[in-house]
């Protein structure tokens, strides 16, 4: 019989499918509610405040709040997904339950660990993405094709998060340095990322500092692809802006992941 | 004569400044059961894990199957099976999950890696376990677990750092079964161990390590003629005065050794040596004339010893 080699990183990628087959439905539901909650909190509760205000949905582009938020929803999601999924099981894989070292024992390389990692983040916010478009579907205001391209934008912010915070914990010693990520990094790119208010509305430096990051970059091309007015030439920019954090993120994470398991 | 299927000259191991092995040759061929001695810290894991192709040599060669490892690393782990001292199975799932899941790692066929799985699972006397938790398994079914994990491949090379530690004496006579059987069927064992029983009992042929270097070589057999006496007298004196009581034996014997618990005293023949002691007024609360064994090597080649 014929056998065709499966590629190294989706052979690494059948190990964490195995391990969330026994997952899947919590994480699909709280993927799916989540946004649920914030959609009726923040959307129809602050959502009704900021509509009412005149003048407001100029500064929203037109757009009524809740289908404002909407892709700021879709897109963070998968960045503390990715984040999350980037530290401790990266930790545990070399130090505590050590499955990395079992799979460097393998004709497999630390290359084919880090994309597998990569390819199976970006499956992951995928999979929640796809649960947070449900969630929006269900609401006459951010129901859109657009969130189909969402989607796939939310996969690429998801990478541009995940291996570089894979790339850090990798080398890093303890456990003690992922907390300070989540309160330091993700939770302020939450609140200024502009996935909830238009940047405009900072100061112009904290405005420069968000605009640093690959979230903010999604979150408008993403929010474009929703509200039906799509800039291609800028999407181009920011789409490949995104798409260099994942990639070097990723050659850095392949050094340092060779480093730490052939030494 | 075909080429060694290891073959190590002046393999050398630093980390950083620390030399963990210091030029150390080694040849094992196809077929051997091959054994690492050695106190803690002598450099045993570190060597091993040159051979398994996760650690690059530091300075020397190194040559597996007739390629080299510093170029041929991927390529010669496809041929190994490892069991590493510390486990590195997937906690989160299943025994057998972790059979055919390692399996997939070498890209065998969904449907080989699982019937090679269900073959593994009755090797480790897991069968029962198959759909438990790694996390939930005793250390020792962890262990047979590693080990079995280790042969999904069908490796022509094993290499085993302390493969029994943990186990119950039932599970390590079984395994050493499993493994005198591998050998028959022509697969290459080498193992580190600090059970000298299970040295004697497994290895072709054997080195003693201490501090990087290898000290001595052989079949255990040859090792024990070499280094040792026929026969051992070993003597326990009272709480706390085997120490002052070790210098009274002088003489007796070719050698006398004082270890914490007791003192041996080397010699060809055990039971006059026990004479020699009794007629030098010596009281031992017990004693014991054996014949020699491969820890008494061990202990001579990597201890300290009393005697001139
Ligand atoms: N990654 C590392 N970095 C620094 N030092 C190391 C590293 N790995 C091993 N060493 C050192 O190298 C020496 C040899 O270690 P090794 O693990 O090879 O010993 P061993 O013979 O297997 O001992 P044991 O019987 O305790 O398993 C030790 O002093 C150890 O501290
Ligand atoms: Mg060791």
């Amino acid at each position: 019989m014929a056998h065709f080699a499966t590629p190294g990183p989706l052979r690494v990628m059948s190990g964490h499918v195995v391990a969330f087959r026994r997952m899947w439905k919590m994480n699909v539901m709280s993927s799916f509610l989540q946004p649920l909650m914030y959609l009726l909190g923040l959307g129809v509760g602050v959502g009704a405040l900021v509509d009412r205000n005149t003048g407001s949905t100029d500064t929203l582009g037109g757009a009524s709040y809740v289908a404002f938020v909407a892709p700021g929803l879709l897109v963070t999601t998968a960045m503390a997904l990715a984040a999350g999924e980037s530290m401790w099981p990266v930790m545990g894989g070399l130090k505590w339950q050590r499955g990395y070292h079992g799979i460097a024992a393998t004709p497999l390389t630390a290359g084919d660990i880090v994309v597998g990692h990569g390819v199976w983040m970006a499956v992951r916010c995928g999979i929640a993405s796809a649960a947070v478009s449900v969630a929006l579907a269900l609401f006459p205001d951010t129901r859109s094709w657009g969130l189909l391209p969402a989607i796939a934008i939310s996969m690429l912010v998801g990478l541009a998060f995940a291996m570089p915070i894979m790339a850090f914990s990798i080398t890093a010693e303890l456990d003690g340095a992922f907390p300070a990520i989540q309160r330091f990094v993700i939770i302020p790119l939450f609140l200024f990322g502009g996935a909830f208010y238009p940047l405009s509305q900072l100061p112009v430096g904290v405005q420069w500092a968000a605009k640093a990051t690959p979230l903010w970059h999604g979150v408008e091309v993403a929010r474009w692809c929703t509200t039906g007015n799509v800039r291609w030439a800028a999407t181009a920019g920011h789409l490949a802006y995104v798409a260099l954090w994942a990639l070097v993120g990723t050659v850095v994470a392949v050094r340092n992941m060779r480093r730490k398991l052939y030494s | 004569m075909p080429e060694p299927l290891i073959v190590a000259s002046q393999l050398v191991k630093r980390f950083g400044d620390f030399t963990a092995v210091d030029g150390i040759d080694v040849e094992v061929q196809r077929g051997e059961a091959f054994g690492f001695l050695g106190p803690n810290g002598a450099g045993k894991s570190s060597t091993m894990r040159m051979i398994g192709c996760v650690s690059p040599v530091t300075a020397g060669t190194l040559r597996l199957f007739g390629l080299d490892a510093a170029t041929h690393g991927a390529q010669i782990r496809r041929r190994l099976g490892v069991v590493p001292q510390l486990d590195t199975l997937d906690t989160e799932i299943t025994v057998q999950e972790n059979l055919w899941l390692y399996g997939r790692y070498f890209d065998l066929p969904r449907a080989e890696a699982k019937r090679r799985a269900a073959e593994l699972l009755e090797f480790a006397q897991l069968t029962d376990r198959a759909d438990s938790i790694v996390d939930n398994l005793s250390g020792g079914m962890k262990r047979r677990l590693s080990i079995a994990r280790s042969l999904i491949n069908e490796p022509e090379l094993l290499l085993l750092d302390e493969p029994t530690t943990g186990l119950d004496p039932q599970a390590r006579h079984v395994l050493w079964d499993r493994l005198y059987r591998l050998k028959q069927q022509g697969v290459t064992l080498v193992l580190t161990t600090h059970y000298m029983d299970e040295a004697e009992q497994l290895c072709d042929r054997l080195v003693v390590m201490d501090q990087g270097r290898i000290v001595a070589e052989g079949s255990p057999r040859s090792l024990i003629e070499q280094y040792s006496t026929r026969e051992v007298l070993e003597l326990r004196f009272a709480a706390g005065t085997n120490e002052a009581a070790a210098p009274q034996l002088g003489g007796i014997g070719e050698r006398q050794e004082l270890l914490p618990d007791r003192v041996l005293v080397y010699a060809a023949d055990g039971e006059a040596a026990l004479a020699e002691a009794h007629a030098r007024g010596l009281q031992p609360e017990s004693a014991l004339v054996r014949r020699s064994s491969l820890e008494d090597v061990f202990l001579l080649l990597t201890g300290r010893t009393l005697a001139d």
